[in-house]
């Protein structure tokens, strides 16, 4: 059994940006992508306004990326001809960064030949003049030094003979697959393994929208799943670290469930890079515990809806069989006795009508 | 992907422009500088792009009843644009290149942003660019782009003597170390071009734009040659005029509309007062697409050059400005237009 320590609180902001990613009480694949940089209400607050997302976990989980990286080598990868979108990729992250935070992040021209950059990251107390297309004039390879400074997983896709194939990324945050064993795979491929989508056209829809995706239109769709604990890294590769946490988390009591198992919410953007013709795809995972699930009275009794009516191959899928039952359960049983009070109850106040 | 719920809406941006400089000095030919009207940075895009400009009707009676729209190649700087470059060969008279012939600096345009259709592949071992006339435009992009980034690339421009457009550009970029070579007859080119397709290396991409009859020409060179049709692209540009076509019947609405001879399904189907989005009319910008259902034994002619191939066999939407169904004997209709 693994070692895991409850967490103390989750801090505001986390419950306030959180995608709640449920809008029906069932939930089935779809190639539910929307038009990105629109702000979502939720009952405590909104997420979506920007494509990239800075919180107070950044230092935390940058710090976890590079830790991650140091120790497994294969979470960031290149293919030689994904160079010009790796630069591509960069100046894209850094410029959203910029357009996120503008009191954090600052991106300027220096020189239109070249052309020469400025950057400026506050948060990391990094300052920074390069070229583009100069290597020489970055501290790492412009990916790996982008990735350094977004909370973002990236995959980068490359677009030859009409088909879509995953051929650079920095990926250290992944949900039960492995980056390294994708690199250079097509679209269909990576997605080989989901359960219905193949069937129902959902996978080969989306490739279909991809192909056709235009610079400058950015689109997103979210993702989900249950992770025992806090992790972000729930990658293959360290499977054995986390995989037995889904059985020792049926053991442990109420109190302690709620605050281990944690709905997984990835937001994902895709956007057509200019100068290369690649598509960026970004994963930014939040994770909130049930017990902050709990918090919000129209999200505790819609991931129960979900969880229990979830089909079976989807659960095995989502590698939550397990304990789903047991979380929507908990949900659904969970009175103010078990549930913490709200850190700002007047945010929570006139929602809870709803 | 019209008429698939959740995702559609993939607008593309208008922008206001204004035309800042101009350059007649090659006969035929004008090259426009466009800014962002409010002095904003433009989007930048990938080499091969192309923007769309709008051309407002002419006067009643004129040559052109319609507004219209063209697309142009974007020559210009790509990754960081403080403009956008056009060049615009004067086509007949009364078109969208007459007019766009006789703006002046400071004239207001519009144009849908830039789409891109015939990018570079970038796995590609070397780019041979091979452009005749005007159909240069999107080759100097892809030029530029190769020199930025030390691509190996080489570029033949087969253009009438004193005739060349983007001379000055190819210069440039010839003086950066990119191969540049200019031919002004079709025999040398001929005889160039079956040298060319025999000594390139494994894993080149040949990319061809110009006159319908030049590109005829190098695809099937190439095809003789050995090349595989997927390292082989093209760019189509200047619209031809389309044959009038035979009538056909459309089932739409709940009711039958006759498409005759010369008259487009667009027109159809505004003459019986149905609304279809459109701009270019002319199977370039793809406003017009329609869901269509071909009956069985019937057959559609795309005839645009917005869908891809893949989507032009699935045969489930059509340009209702340019695209036709054959008349098939039997059936009720021709063809069945979802709006």
């Amino acid at each position: 059994m693994t070692a895991l320590s409850l967490p103390t609180s989750t801090a505001a902001d986390l419950l306030e940006g959180f995608p709640f990613p449920f809008s029906h009480d069932s939930y089935r694949y779809s190639t539910n992508v929307e038009p990105a940089r629109s702000p979502v209400a939720t009952p405590v607050g909104q997420w979506g306004a920007s494509v990239v997302t800075v919180d107070s976990e950044y230092h935390r989980e940058l710090a976890e990326r590079a830790v991650l990286l140091e120790r497994d080598p294969s979470r960031y990868g290149v293919l030689p001809h994904m160079e010009v979108a790796c630069w591509d990729a960069m100046l894209v992250l850094l410029r959203e960064l910029a357009s996120a935070r503008p009191d954090a992040f600052h991106l300027d021209v220096v020189d239109a030949e070249g052309p020469t950059y400025r950057w400026r990251n506050d948060l990391l107390g990094i300052e920074q003049t390069f070229v583009v297309g100069r290597r020489e004039t970055l501290p790492a390879e412009p990916l790996a030094w982008a990735c350094q400074q977004v909370q973002e997983d990236v995959v980068l896709l490359d677009q030859r003979s009409g088909e879509l194939y995953g051929d650079a990324g920095v990926v250290t945050f992944a949900a039960d697959w492995s980056f390294g064993f994708d690199l250079g795979m097509t679209f269909l491929e990576i997605h080989g393994p989901v359960p219905r989508v193949h069937a129902e056209g959902v996978i080969p829809r989306a490739r279909e929208f991809i192909l056709r995706l235009q610079p400058g239109q950015v689109y997103r769709r979210t993702n989900w799943t249950l992770t025992v604990g806090r992790r972000l890294d729930v990658a293959t590769e360290t499977y054995p670290e986390w995989g037995p946490d889904r059985a020792m988390v049926l053991h442990v009591d109420d109190d302690a469930f709620g605050h281990l198992v944690h709905l997984r919410v990835e937001v994902q953007h895709l956007l057509r890079l200019p100068e290369s013709g690649a598509v960026m795809f970004l994963i930014r995972t939040h994770l909130l515990p049930l017990a902050d699930i709990a918090r919000v009275p129209a999200w505790r009794e819609r991931t129960a809806a979900v969880l229990t009516e979830l089909p079976q191959d989807m659960a095995d899928y989502k590698g939550i069989a397990a304990y789903r039952s047991r979380a929507a359960a908990w949900l659904r049983d969970c009175t103010s006795t078990t549930t913490p009070a709200p850190a700002s109850p007047s945010a929570l106040a006139p929602e809870e009508s709803r | 992907m019209a008429g698939t719920t959740g995702m559609s809406g993939s607008v593309r941006e208008r922008l206001r422009l204004v035309v800042v400089a101009l350059d007649d000095s090659v006969p035929g030919i004008r090259s426009l500088v466009l800014a962002d009207a409010g002095g904003a940075p433009l989007p930048p895009f990938t080499p091969g792009s192309h923007v769309v400009l709008e051309v407002p009707a002419g006067p009643p009676g004129s040559a052109r009843p319609r507004p219209t729209a063209n697309a142009y190649s974007l020559t210009g700087e790509n990754a960081h644009p403080l403009d956008y470059r056009i060049s615009v060969l004067r086509a007949r008279e009364g078109g969208g290149s007459a007019w766009v012939h006789d703006l002046a600096v400071g004239d207001r345009v519009t144009a849908l942003g830039p789409r891109s259709g015939f990018a570079p592949v970038q796995r590609a071992a070397k780019h041979l660019l091979l452009g005749a006339g005007i159909g240069v435009t999107p080759l100097v992009s892809h030029l530029r782009s190769a020199v930025r980034w030390g691509r190996d690339a080489e570029l033949v421009h087969l253009h009438r003597s004193g005739a060349g457009a983007h001379a000055a550009d190819l210069a440039e970029l010839a003086a950066r170390g990119a191969r540049v070579t200019t031919v002004t007859d079709r025999e040398s080119f001929t005889a160039l071009l079956d040298d060319l397709l025999r000594t390139q290396p494994f894993g080149t991409h040949l990319y061809c734009c110009g006159p319908a009859g030049f590109m005829e020409l190098v695809t099937a060179a190439a095809a003789r040659s050995g090349w595989p049709a997927s390292r082989v692209h093209t760019e189509s540009f200047g619209v031809e005029a389309l044959d009038p076509g035979a009538p056909f019947q459309v089932a739409v609405a709940g009711r039958t509309v006759e498409v005759p001879a010369g008259t487009s399904l667009l027109e159809a189907l505004e003459d019986a007062g149905l609304a279809v989005p459109n701009l270019c009319r002319q199977g370039v910008c793809g406003e017009c697409r329609v869901s269509v259902t071909v009956p069985e034994g019937g057959r559609l002619v795309h005839r645009d050059l917005y869908l891809d191939d893949d989507e032009k066999r699935a045969g489930r939407c059509a340009m209702a400005c340019v695209s036709r169904a054959l008349p098939t004997s039997g059936a009720a209709a021709d063809l069945e237009v979802h709006l």
